[in-house]
């Protein structure tokens, strides 16, 4: 199992070495020279070179980028340029809309799909599991930015139970959870929508197994075998979406901060964009990237715990 | 005559209208959907309008018509980049299973999971600006891995047959067997999966067209309709409803049309029709 | 004392039994045997009443007075696993691979009441020690260990309860000879000492013949003939039950062939080792590298036919592609027809050397036709034959193998399992190889068919001159068909020599015990 981890382990720093370049070069290197970028045409020299000063980029290409990721590494982001503020202050602000967001939505739409997916298992072929297929096709047609202004319609515009957007800071606990609902659902079902269905096919799969015979053949009741032997199994497939999941919710989640004014790092991203902010671009990117490695690498662990035959395995 | 499902036959149905109107959007629309005419502004459902128009006295049903053909067209060519870079390397991982070639693959495509579309998007639009070509190569690029991933794992499962030991016998390589046995044997899951990535494709166009990370105005497409109603909703709610719908039955429509392809072309199912 | 009644079944309205009835007595094995569809698995599963959605019974099926077949399903929860025992032929997929193995016996007995949890471990152990796994820790995962240790695990959960029936489907089919032999004597065993019941389903006549003290012959969902164990095996009334003896023990008329023993051999392996590297461990690292053909040597004359026997794992696959020129090998030499073969030899040079797989359903691209399946090693030739000539040729490769010309449009899943293995035998021939590897080419295939493919190999060797290098694990149809036999373990040749030396005087201990393992008919069974 440790030699599981540490493999684990050093393919996910290759992957944070790879994607880190990756990011690099198309922020640093492909504009040619991103301080000229950043300033836009009309700048002239001398401006260009104080900001290339300001921004480190002096040195080579490969000094900037080792000078770049040890700064990371140290929780040093850089210095956004229009907000003349360390972007580690900015994005910590904004992580704490943005990832409570993105967590609120993973449990909700886990817990909505599990017990459907079961639902839809056991009834397999009768009108309940119609039923359950046919919402869940149409949960995964509705795009979530489109669910969330409906929800504001619905929800905020006429039947005044939530604000349409905004976030009043965690000072207040209560407001700050109630502002994170609406998104959070808007972001949620949609995806449970598809990780019911993965649940379904997994467990209809599972209990195809010769396994579930020699349970059955054991004494134990349909239901009971289910539970006990056809559940976890089950589980392995589904946590694979888990995982791609949260990448998808963190993308989502951006986009929604969009329709409720959240001001979380989407907000930040694209403030950037807008405003040539590179450093802000490069440092936010990086970040969402990180979160995502990190998280396959935990579902890579939970995988490990679920199934026995994978922690022989380097 | 086959007796197609019944789900097969709506998603077609669906699917074959709104090609049909992005297909018809290239030689006719009902008004010109780059021109601005403010006296036109907020019209609701009318003979002259049958949908109406939006706050810029836009017509909705021809914006309805070339915003499919938008997403249509990105979701397309996005799916095309996944299947012409994601395939061949599927079947070469899967031809030299266990080798470093494929363990670079499939390293490769774990990575690319790791930059979801939208940040492909940002990272592009932050150096190049938006536009819609930046939406496809986001959108494609994602696509690689899922269908590398697919070809991959359908190949596996094949190379362990006998029929390819003896295609090897018979004198044939690698690349010839992998075109003419392995390929044609897993067109099925290519052909359900490029359904689903089509879905996908336009449901992630339309995201990234609201964030303004797509086409750029004037051409309309059903994201940016949905970014302009935003400020509209609350009097005017049916702007922001008619593109989601639009976006809706459109994916409902391919993903019916999906399942029912998985249903028609596995055999193991088939069997159980019988 | 149990007794089943004119049990009948269909499922959707397709009629799978009809009028099954036979007894069984506690300590006594009563064996089930005939081809496959012949519904012996169906009949195990009614009397479980595990039959799949659809399905409707009629007649009785009773334990000690109680009609299994119209028990309510909680009633039947309770009386599997504790009155009623059963283990399958997949021993590799029968026990969750997420869950140790001693938590898998011990549920027998935690949701029977039986014990709580901590009692039942400790019972389970004891259960695992009885069915000859003293070494394996409770904690085990399935994964970690061997079929046979597994099929034992499943014996256990089985018997944990000492069930009055035990219904074995297959149990040893899966298995090798060594490891089936053990099983047998442990079930053998286990009906002595528990007393109970044993319903061995099987399609292997010897078997039966070792184990069963009454037996029933199935053919179509029904009972053709049942009885004492050695009076259906010496009388063999029924013409079914004799047909399927017959072929079971079926020597197809061979001519010895007048080898050219002094000339140099058609197939020639010398010294020749062939290991696999270890498994990767990180993105540049491997394990040590496994040793699977290791110093081989052998030698195959013209007109000859020669056998190579081994368990699984023993080599015998990797030696039989590093033959065919598939993979490299590490050491030694191998030369076919004068030509050195190698994963990289011309592509002519292949034309002399074909092959018949095991796999009957596999061996064949199911979207292509007959005819362009049997022609598939033209891509050998440099000048293959096209369209009409090509299509005499395919014609007359299927008619020599007894189908008919007009099959050559058909694909595949048009033809039964038999035919199939006909089709892969005129592939094999359109190039006129000089020898024919075959590889398990006969062992997925019920007895009768077998039967008949045996005849035809015959007949194509004394026509054509072909030489035979015929590879498999079981030694009957190895003893039918060849002149020569190597035996092979753990990737050396341990044994060789002629066919009939070797059998009834083998050499080496490995051979003896593989010859002790194989379960043979009784001699009263043959009719000569």
């Amino acid at each position: 199992m440790l030699r599981y981890i540490l493999g684990r382990l050093v393919s996910l720093s290759l992957s944070l070495i790879v994607a880190s370049l990756v990011i690099f070069t198309v922020i640093e290197v492909i504009p040619g020279d991103p301080a000229a970028f950043m300033l836009g045409l009309n700048a002239d020299d001398s401006t260009v070179a104080a900001l290339r000063a300001d921004l480190g980029l002096d040195g080579s290409r490969a000094e900037c980028y080792v000078a770049w990721i040890t700064g990371m590494v140290q929780g040093d982001f850089g210095t956004s340029y229009t907000y003349r503020v360390p972007v580690a202050d900015l994005v910590a602000d904004r992580l704490w809309v943005s990832l409570p967001l993105a967590v609120l939505s993973l449990i909700l739409s886990t817990l909505i799909a599990f017990p459907i997916g079961l639902i839809a298992a056991a009834n397999r072929g009768r009108a309940a599991d119609y039923g359950i297929m046919g919402g869940t096709q149409l949960g995964i047609a509705v795009p979530n930015f489109w669910f969330a202004m409906l929800l504001v319609l619905v929800f905020a515009v006429n039947l005044h139970w939530f604000n349409a957007g905004g976030f009043p800071g965690w000072g207040t606990p209560i407001m700050a959870l109630k502002s994170l609902v609406l998104p959070s659902i808007a972001l949620a079902l949609p995806q449970a929508a598809i990780l019911a269905r993965v649940m379904r096919s997994a467990l209809i799969e599972t209990l195809a197994q010769d396994y579930m015979r020699t349970a059955r053949a054991k004494g134990l009741s349909r239901r009971q075998a289910v539970l006990r032997h056809a559940l976890r199994n089950a589980l392995i497939p589904v946590l694979t979406i888990i995982g791609l999941q949260f990448s998808f919710l963190l993308a989502g989640a951006i986009i929604i901060e969009n329709v409720f004014f959240l001001p979380g790092l989407g907000r930040l991203i694209f403030q950037g964009i807008t405003q040539r902010d590179l450093v802000v671009v490069e440092s936010v990117t990086m970040l969402l990237v990180f979160a995502v490695i990190v998280v396959t690498f935990l579902v890579d662990i939970a995988y490990a715990i679920a199934d026995p035959r994978l922690r022989r395995r380097g | 005559m086959i007796r197609l499902p019944v789900p097969l036959t709506i998603g077609a149905v669906l699917s074959a209208i709104f090609l049909a109107m992005a297909l018809l959007s290239f030689a006719w629309t009902p008004h010109d959907v780059e021109q601005l005419v403010i006296a036109d502004r907020l019209q609701p459902a009318s003979g002259q309008f049958w949908l109406g128009t939006d706050q810029f006295g836009r017509d909705l049903l021809s914006m309805l018509m070339v915003g499919a053909r938008v997403s249509l067209a990105v979701a397309l060519v996005a799916v095309g980049i996944g299947v012409a870079l994601g395939v061949p390397l599927g079947l070469a991982a899967a031809a030299t299973r266990g080798s470093l070639l494929d363990e670079v693959i499939m390293r490769g495509n774990d990575l690319i999971f790791a930059f979801p579309s939208l940040v492909i998007a940002i990272l592009i639009t932050a150096v190049f600006g938006p536009s819609a070509f930046n939406a496809i190569i986001a959108i494609g690029i994602f696509n690689i891995p899922v269908f590398a991933r697919v070809s991959r794992g359908g190949a596996l499962s094949l190379w362990t047959l006998d029929y390819i030991l003896a295609a090897r016998v018979a004198g044939k390589g690698k690349v010839r067997i992998s075109a003419e046995h392995i390929l044609p044997n897993i067109a099925n899951l290519l052909i359900v999966q490029a359904t689903i990535q089509f879905s996908l494709g336009i449901l992630a166009e339309a995201a990234l067209s609201y964030v303004g990370l797509s086409v750029q105005p004037p051409t309309p497409s059903w994201g940016r309709m949905l970014a302009d109603a935003q400020t509209m909703i609350y009097t005017h709610p049916m702007l922001a409803v008619l593109p989601g719908l639009a976006i809706v039955l459109m994916v409902l429509g391919l993903n019916l049309m999906g399942d029912g392809l998985r249903d028609l072309l596995d055999p193991r199912l088939r069997r159980q029709r019988q | 004392m149990i007794s089943v009644d004119h049990l009948s079944l269909s499922i959707h309205g397709t009629p799978i039994l009809r009028d099954v009835s036979f007894a069984m007595q506690p300590g006594r094995t009563f064996g089930l045997v005939g081809e496959s569809g012949s519904g012996k698995s169906m009949t195990a599963l009614a009397l479980m009443q595990l039959l799949p959605e659809g399905f409707q019974t009629s007649g009785t099926a009773s334990l000690d007075g109680i009609n299994l077949l119209d028990r309510p399903e909680a009633e039947m929860c309770a009386l599997r696993g504790n009155e009623l025992g059963m283990i399958f032929q997949e021993p590799m997929t029968a026990l969750n691979p997420v869950r140790r193995i001693g938590d898998q016996v011990a549920e027998t007995l935690c949701i029977h009441g039986a014990a709580p949890r901590r009692d039942a471990l400790k019972m389970a152990r004891q259960k695992l020690d009885r069915v000859g796994l003293p070494q394996i820790a409770l904690d085990r995962y399935p994964h970690e260990l061997s079929g046979g240790q597994r099929q034992r695990v499943c014996i256990a959960t089985a018997i944990a309860l000492r069930p009055r029936l035990l219904i074995a489907d297959e149990p040893t089919t899966a298995l090798d000879v060594t490891t089936q032999a053990q099983i047998l004597d442990l079930l053998r065993g286990l009906v002595e000492e528990e007393d109970m019941a044993l319903l061995l389903i099987t399609h292997d006549l010897a078997v039966v013949a070792d184990m069963a003290d009454h037996v029933a012959v199935m053919k179509a969902g029904g009972i053709v003939e049942q009885g004492t164990t050695h009076d259906v095996l010496s009388q063999q009334t029924h013409p079914y039950t004799r047909a399927l003896f017959e072929a079971s023990d079926h020597q197809p008329r061979r001519s010895t062939p007048d080898m050219d023993t002094g000339g140099e051999a058609l197939l020639r392996v010398t010294n020749t080792t062939r290991h696999y590297p270890g498994p990767r461990i990180g993105l540049f690292r491997r394990g040590a590298p496994v040793r699977a053909v290791d110093g081989v040597s052998l030698g195959l004359q013209t007109g000859e036919s020669l056998g190579l026997v081994g368990e699984s794992g023993c080599g015998k696959s990797t030696l039989t592609r590093a033959i065919l020129g598939l993979d490299p090998i590490q050491g030694g030499d191998i030369r076919a027809l004068g030509y050195a073969v190698s994963p990289h030899m011309p592509r002519e040079n292949r034309a002399g050397i074909q092959v018949v797989f095991q796999d009957p359903y596999g061996s064949f691209n199911p979207r292509w036709t007959v005819e362009h399946l049997v022609a598939e090693p033209y891509h050998l030739l440099p000048e293959a034959p096209q369209r009409d000539e090509r299509r005499t040729q395919v014609a007359q490769a299927l008619e020599a193998v007894g189908l008919q010309s007009s099959d050559m449009d058909k694909y595949p899943h048009e033809f039964s399992g038999g035919q199939r293995q006909r089709i892969a035998i005129a592939r094999a021939l359109i190039t006129h190889p000089k020898i024919l590897v075959l590889d398990e080419a006969v062992s997925a295939l019920d007895v009768r068919v077998r039967a008949q493919i045996l005849d035809l190999l015959a007949d194509l060797q004394a026509r054509m001159g072909l030489s035979y290098l015929f590879i498999s694990h079981d030694l009957t149809v190895v003893r039918a068909i060849t002149d020569r036999v190597l035996v092979m373990q753990a990737g050396k040749i341990v044994e060789e020599g002629p066919t009939r030396r070797v059998f009834e005087a083998p050499d080496h201990p490995y051979t003896r015990a593989l010859l002790a393992a194989a379960p043979r008919l009784p001699d009263y069974a043959r009719k000569d």
